[in-house]
């Protein structure tokens, strides 16, 4: 996807300011979806020909308002409601709803448009209504080439979610992961980059050598990650526009468990030698290595705390794998994980608040939640095998990824991606065109 | 005396199904012993009478006496062909989280490495390689599958 910077104008219509009845509650596991009516954005006839051709989309209207009714479903927020009960078309609606028509099918809420094209661009306005309170809640326009109609549609997601839920959105988003195909035995697996909903899956690296645990760098214009090229792992960077990759640093043995800093100045990894591995940073511009860690366990999969001050790791020097805190000059060390069983790779939540965890115990996989101490651990589900939770960048949904068990033969071995929100409720399966594993989100891409 | 005669049968049947239940666990130790693999099955050979590879307990890279006894006979081969480079490739079974995994089989292939090397095999003949989970030799999902998957291989390198 090409780096084209949308010109969002903020058009004011009406006065924004109206207190609202219509609020969404994501703290609490929701069980009442807000109903919420999406039209299909109205275009004019020269308009729709025009992105007809260009784009190969019979309604592009339609397209974007798609875009955004999977989002607000997918968040287990929102019930966007079925379009056939609609009685207002698009373009009269988007200009004075009849607030009794849509209160009639239950609406709380109501989106609508109106797309254009003007000057080879996609214009798009939107509004967002309270039904209830007969108001209008929020207008905006924005304009960017026709290609990225679908970010037009998840940043107007995005707003709509922050709007009536207080909170920032996250389907402006990719995720990159690996795709996976073939026997278990032998696993073709390549990095795959693809949109929050999906859409525009494209793969990264070939599948001549085993990649695996994908980081965005903060700005998601560069990847780390593990790569087996010529039979030797270590640790790559990919620049995702070029897609030319480098090994990061020089390091005379195993490099693994890449991430960026906060600031996307450093890498921290981990180096194995000799039994035993370390966690290590080194910083892109100057290639100055750190090493972090000093021990005879394992110490593995680093995270950053949002403000880079500190760092959550696992390591096995009790025993077993446990989740430490350590300030990222790696003094200070403390062990957070108590509870019964084996606990892993830990993320540092981008709200600072809490750290995702896998545990182990008595056979089952868990995703988990705790403070930064460790208090309040919080099991959110259980399976045979799952592993590796990345957060969404508002810090409410966890991705991570599931293989199933095979039967006698050995067959029936897949794995695919999941998520879940912090509350533990809407669980649901992340579509991939093969299969996938070590997920991970990046964050915005709208600043 | 009819007592006598009903406590001997029954303590005939007793024996007899001792025996045969005796029979069937050392069938299923046989491949699996505190928890490391036992078997041949997956076992390669580098040489004639020289396993290729050793096996471990669940999150362990302790060698068993097994092993060490592979090692010793692998060790000898290598003094014999003192041209002949390795390296050894550490894996991990499925049960566990990925990056741990990696370091885990680095580990055990390292437990490998530091006894090969007691035996007089120079480390500029050895070099290190983990697959942590990523090449299971066995692709079920039960205890004895994972088991063989714990391993420490040596491969030829040249």
């Amino acid at each position: 996807m090409k780096k084209i910077i949308i010109a969002i104008f903020v058009v004011i219509f009406l006065p924004i300011k109206s207190y609202s009845l219509i609020e969404v509650d994501i703290t609490r596991g929701n069980l009442n979806p807000l109903p919420i009516a999406v039209s299909a954005m109205s275009i004019d006839e020269n308009s729709r020909e025009s992105f007809e051709k260009i784009l190969k989309k019979k309604n592009i209207g339609s397209e974007i308002s798609s875009v955004v009714e999977n989002n607000l479903k997918t968040s287990g927020l929102f019930n966007p409601l079925n379009k056939d009960a609609f009685l207002q078309a698009p373009d009269i609606a988007n200009v004075k709803p009849r607030f009794e028509d849509w209160n009639l099918i239950k609406a709380q809420a109501l989106i609508t448009g109106k797309v254009s094209f003007a000057d080879d661009k996609l214009r798009v306005e939107f509004r967002l209504w309270d039904v209830l309170a007969g108001k209008e809640m929020m207008a905006l326009a924005f304009t960017t080439v026709p290609n990225n109609w679908r970010r037009v549609g998840h940043i107007i997601s995005d707003k709509v979610y922050e709007r009536l839920t207080g909170e920032k959105g996250y389907f402006d988003t990719r995720i990159i992961y690996v795709a996976e195909d073939g026997p278990k035995t032998k696993r073709i697996k390549k990095l795959a980059i693809m949109d929050q909903d999906g859409a525009n899956n494209k793969f990264l690296t070939l599948g001549n050598e085993l990649v695996l645990t994908p980081r965005f760098n903060p700005t998601n214009q560069m990847v780390t990650y593990l790569s087996y090229f010529k039979n030797l792992p270590r640790v790559y960077l990919l620049d995702i526009e070029t897609g030319m990759q480098e090994v990061v640093g020089d390091f005379p043995g195993m490099t693994f468990a890449p991430r960026f800093s906060p600031n996307g100045k450093k890498i921290i990894m981990s180096f194995a030698k000799d039994g035993r591995s370390d966690i290590y940073t080194m910083d892109l511009e100057n290639r100055i290595v750190e090493k972090i860690t000093n021990h005879p366990s394992i110490d593995t999969s680093p995270s950053y705390s949002p403000d880079g001050k500190y760092i959550c790791f696992n390591s096995d020097r009790s025993g077993y794998q446990q989740i430490y805190t350590m300030k990222s000059d790696g003094s200070n060390i403390k062990r957070i994980s108590f509870g019964k069983g084996i606990y892993g790779t830990p993320v540092w939540s981008p709200r600072g608040d809490l750290i995702a965890f896998t545990k182990l115990h008595k056979g089952k996989f868990y995703i988990g939640v705790m403070r930064t101490d460790g208090s309040g651990e919080r099991l959110l589900t259980e399976n045979f095998y799952q592993e590796a939770p990345s957060w969404s960048p508002n810090g409410r949904v966890l991705i991570f990824y599931r293989e199933t068990k095979t039967d006698e033969k050995g067959d029936g071995f897949s794995a695919k991606l999941w998520s879940i929100d912090l509350t533990g409720y809407n669980e649901r399966m992340v579509k991939t065109p093969a299969d996938g594993s070590d997920p991970s989100w990046s964050s915005l891409l709208t600043n | 005396m009819k007592l006598n005669k009903i406590l001997k049968n029954t303590f005939l049947v007793m024996v007899a199904c001792f025996v045969l239940s005796a029979c069937a666990t050392s069938k299923k130790t046989g491949q699996l012993q505190s928890d490391v693999y036992t078997g041949k099955d997956t076992v390669e050979y580098l040489a004639s009478g020289v396993p290729d590879r050793v096996f471990f307990a669940t999150n362990e890279s302790v060698l068993t006496t097994a092993s060490r006894e592979t090692l010793r006979k692998q060790a000898a081969w290598l003094r014999k062909n003192s041209k002949i480079t390795i390296v050894l490739e550490g894996h991990a079974d499925e049960r566990g989280t990925r990056e741990y995994n990696l370091a885990l089989g680095e580990r055990r292939a390292n437990s490998a490495k530091d006894y090969l090397m007691t035996y007089g095999i120079s480390s500029d003949r050895i070099s290190v390689l983990s697959y942590g989970k990523e090449r299971p030799v066995d692709s079920g999902s039960n205890p004895l599958s994972w088991s063989k998957n714990r391993r420490s291989v040596t491969v030829k390198a040249n």
